[in-house]
């Protein structure tokens, strides 16, 4: 397999819950462009059981659309182009499929190494199931019986800083020792240890002949008030595959593929966030949303922070019963513009649960699928919302911070009929503020591109750049406490051609400026009664804007967004914005 | 494309691989008959445990407590009282074993016991004939007769005699239906719309509930019934797909249907399932679990507008198209046996085989 910085064409392999893609970079006018995806049902679950038959499926779509060979008679793939025009040069592989992680975090303190260890369990596809700490009353067999209880999947340890205390972290590793000693071999745990650097050796020795494999990273709580999880998240990456193989046929043989390079899709998606945070300087935010079936996950990007949050019981998938432990029917009911009886919403909500592949396929069912999306979604964003740190730019406290750029993915958004409906559900469910960009990942090539970031940073900054995104619509939503009716920004939009549009937003208005695809404009935004757009209030801005699927949309409908209370004004008005939006 | 396949089958042949999840004693024979309820194999599979930290009662070292500890081996029981270290002094402190166990670890100046007295069972869950032992592990069962797959299960097994009280596709089920008379059997119930049916069965010992669709907020209290619920269809109200419900009201009276209600999982590939063993000449052949979509196909509509209805797929697609929606997909044409042809997403189809 040749290197990824020779190849030229890249196919990327990502196997979702739900869905396994076969996508195919390729540099066309000396410039890396995304030219076609495959897709197919994915096959890590019963009765196929391997994902090879989806990943095969997949690259057949492909080839049909292409036109071009990828898999040869013997079922081996074409590792370098032929002079017949098949092959790839490179391949990279992301996965999200597979039962959520059941991790056991394990720390010292509960509020600070423990805490850690919670935030770095909650980057992945894991759900942590028991917690070990010194806090912990539970005698020493209580603890053990705990962990051989929950039948974890990965234990994550942290604790001590370095150089610091190391017997009570002793203590800890010998409870957790016991426990997986106790467990039959073909069951044992994952350990990934990410404490106090001192004791590596000790836990290496100590873990190393139980687990069933052992990751040593470096302190994700170098000092009590310092949490670093970058080197970390790297570590659990790796540790998320070195699972999946032993849980999933075809992982391991796809690994192969990818030169072991495999990735979870979140991981890869983070590290795009990443890269993009750094080219847009220190001072602007970003964010990342994907609403899949085995999780909703948001990336936070600011300057050389990156916040990764996993919600798998927030996907839409099989898990999708778990949002009535956060909602109710009636919260989600807000969101349809149809009276919908709450039973109704409660079956389909069941049935997703039990057919997590099937779509929506009447326009009530649509409405649920899309209301249930919000709903996700919004729970999602206020959670991650309360763990971002303080220096991340927001307008006020309890708001979704300033974004520069939404990039927002997932099937419910993405498969959406129209942009109108994707982006709804994005304002309905963030509520940005200030100033932001919109893009759509229409084929979900985020963690493709994630996948190829660390050894070809060429391609996704040349893919992003080429159009295998869809610039959505810049989106302008002042923050005010103005009364319902009042004036709060007027906006003028001076055209290349010359052409001038002004119009007043009022408080719970929602405008549209249309401006299409590969025009451009200069965007003059003035508050009124001392509205705030991201510089402070009343403060004016001046932008240059690119045209986009919808153009420039003006939502003055309120942060936080309140929905009224009276059933039949709130549908008319939820028809109203999605007709503004184009329907 | 590849499609998801439920069985309804009036005679095949089911075989079931059944494994503790620990290494433990297989107690069944080859070619023995079981029932769904016979245990096929037991384990000590403890969650409870006692430690012994002799070190630290002691006050001395661990090296020192090992010593202390003398011969006592991993695997020996020991009886409570037994006395596994003692202090020096003049007056020694004895330390004893509080409750007894087996030794399961022991090192650094501590014992570790297990002290649970459960052993783990497990049941076959089908009936049948067992066709190969895996050591150490269980078993794999073969038997003929009707299969109906469900789509979620409470997570419990029996089995018993068959009685058919739904008297079409679409009962409702009352709790007055469920009397005395129906004791100890398998019973076909319809649709379970209230709490009462469900303590009803409870209360008549009822060894198994057959159900075509369960009201949502009765999954918490189906969950916690101590037989078997089995639901066919649907989470919500809905009719028992005709094929299941014909396979099952023509074996009433049948003996030895096992609801294995098992919980649905995804990953594990383990379905709830109804199995009524047939009397047979010649072995008929084991169900595909996996189906390419092709025309003539045998299918069911997994939802709205047509969900639990069943028919032919007639056209696959060559392209996307548009639902009245909007949505884009893969769709295939579908002839229902009311002779109405539809349009339905490949996704929201499901192969009967």
């Amino acid at each position: 397999m040749a290197s990824i910085i020779e190849g030229d064409s890249v196919l990327s392999i990502d196997v979702g819950s739900a869905t396994t893609r076969a996508i195919l970079f390729d540099v066309v006018d000396g410039r890396y462009r995304f030219i076609a995806i495959g897709q197919s049902l994915s096959t890590a679950h019963a009765p196929f059981n391997d994902i090879s038959d989806g990943v095969g499926e997949a690259i057949d779509r492909l080839a049909e659309i292409t036109g071009r060979k990828f898999i040869d008679e013997e079922q081996h793939l074409i590792s370098s182009i032929q002079e017949d025009g098949s092959g790839v040069d490179a391949i990279t592989a992301t996965i999200s499929a597979g039962a959520t992680l059941r991790i056991v975090a394990a720390g010292l303190l509960s509020e600070v190494s423990l805490e850690s260890a919670k935030n770095l369990a909650e980057s992945t596809y894991g759900q942590v199931v028991e917690s070990i700490s010194l806090n912990d009353p539970r005698k020493e067999e209580e603890q053990i019986d705990a962990i051989l209880k929950t039948k974890p999947d990965l234990i994550i340890i942290a604790g001590g800083t370095d150089e610091g205390a190391s017997r009570s972290l002793k203590k800890i590793i010998e409870i957790i020792g016991l426990a997986i000693y106790l467990m039959p071999k073909d069951e044992r745990p994952a350990i990934l240890f990410a404490g106090n650097q001192q004791m590596a050796q000790e836990v290496h020795d100590t873990l190393e002949p139980l687990s069933s494999s052992l990751h040593i990273t470096s302190n994700i709580r170098p000092s009590v008030t310092t949490e670093d999880l970058r080197p970390a998240r790297t570590a659990l990456a790796k540790a998320f595959v070195e699972i999946r193989k032993t849980q999933i046929p075809g992982i391991e043989a796809l690994d192969m593929w990818a030169g072991g390079r495999m990735l979870p899709s979140v991981f890869a998606e983070g590290r795009i966030i990443h890269l993009l945070s750094k080219l847009y300087g220190a001072e602007k935010a970003l964010l990342s949303v994907n609403l899949g079936a085995s999780a909703a996950t948001l990336s936070v990007g600011f300057g050389s922070h990156l916040q990764t949050k996993v919600y798998p019981h927030l996907g839409m998938g099989e898990d999708i019963a778990k949002l009535l432990n956060y909602t109710t029917p009636e919260n989600i009911a807000r969101w349809l513009s149809i009276d919908i009886p709450l039973q109704e919403i409660s079956d389909y909500i069941y049935t997703k649960a039990l057919y997590p592949n099937s779509i929506p396929a009447t326009k009530e069912d649509l409405q649920i699928e899309q209301a249930l999306g919000r709903e996700a979604l919004r729970i999602a964003a206020e959670s991650t919302q309360k763990k971002l740190p303080d220096d991340v730019p927001a307008l006020k406290k309890n708001l979704f911070p300033l974004f520069e750029l939404i990039l927002a993915g997932g099937s419910v958004i993405s498969n959406a009929p129209s942009f109108g409906q994707s982006l709804l559900i994005l304002l309905d469910a963030l509520q940005p503020t200030g100033i932001s960009t919109i893009i759509l990942d229409k084929n979900n090539l985020l963690p493709a591109l994630g996948a190829t970031a660390d050894v070809n940073s060429l391609l996704p900054v040349q893919a992003l750049e080429t159009g295998a995104f869809i610039n959505l619509a810049t989106v302008v939503s002042p923050v005010s406490s103005a009364r319902y009716g009042t004036g709060i920004l007027k906006a003028t939009l001076r055209r290349a051609d010359g052409s001038v549009s002004t119009e007043e937003l009022k408080q719970g208005g929602f405008k549209l400026f249309p401006l299409r695809m590969g025009e451009t404009a200069d965007l003059n935004l003035q508050p009124l009664h001392r509205a705030d757009i991201g510089r402070g209030a009343g403060k004016k801005v001046t932008t240059k804007v690119g045209g986009s699927a919808l153009g420039i949309v003006l939502d003055g409908r309120g942060r936080p967004l309140d929905l009224t209370s009276d059933d039949v004004r709130r549908r008319e008005l939820i028809k109203k914005w999605l007709w503004t939006l184009g329907g | 494309m590849l499609a998801p396949v439920s069985h309804n089958l009036a005679l095949t042949t089911i075989v079931r691989k059944r494994v503790l999840p620990v290494h433990g004693e297989v107690i069944l024979r080859l070619n023995q008959r079981v029932l769904a309820n016979s245990v096929i194999a037991e384990a000590e599979y403890s969650h409870k445990h006692h430690l012994i930290d002799v070190a630290r009662i002691l006050s001395i070292k661990p090296k020192a407590a090992e010593k202390k500890i003398g011969d006592i081996r991993v695997g020996q029981h020991l009886a409570a009282g037994t006395i596994v270290a003692s202090g020096s002094g003049l007056i020694p402190n004895d330390i004893k074993v509080q409750q007894s166990g087996r030794v399961v670890a022991l090192g650094g100046g501590q014992i570790l016991l297990d002290t649970s007295e459960k052993e783990l069972s497990l049941k076959a869950g089908i009936s049948g004939e067992v066709i190969e032992i895996i050591p150490n592990r269980g078993v794999v069962i073969q038997e003929v007769g009707a299969l109906i797959q469900g789509i979620w299960g409470n997570g419990r097994v029996n089995s018993g005699s068959l009685h058919i009280l739904a008297e079409n596709p679409a009962h409702i089920l009352e709790a007055s239906q469920l009397d005395i008379s129906l004791r100890s059997f398998v019973i076909l119930a319809g649709s379970c719309q209230d709490a009462e049916s469900l303590k009803s069965a409870a209360d008549i010992t009822a060894r198994g509930l057959i159900l075509s669709s369960l009201h949502p907020s009765l999954l918490g209290l189906a969950r916690k019934m101590p037989y078997p619920i089995i639901v066919t269809d649907a989470i919500g109200k809905q009719a028992m797909n005709k094929t299941a419900y014909k396979i099952i009201s023509t074996n009433n009276q049948r003996e030895n249907v096992t609801v294995n209600a098992t919980a649905y999982h995804r990953y594990k590939g383990i379905r709830p399932e109804v199995i009524i063993p047939l009397p047979h000449s010649d072995l008929p052949p084991i169900p595909r679990e996996v189906e390419t979509f092709a025309p003539g196909q045998n299918v069911r509509l997994r939802r709205a507008p047509h969900a639990g209805a069943m028919g032919t797929l007639v056209e696959l697609p060559t392209g996307r198209k548009t639902l009245p929606n909007g949505l884009r997909v893969l769709a295939g044409e579908v002839k229902l046996k009311n002779g109405e042809r539809v349009t339905v997403p490949l996704v929201n189809l499901e192969v009967l085989g």
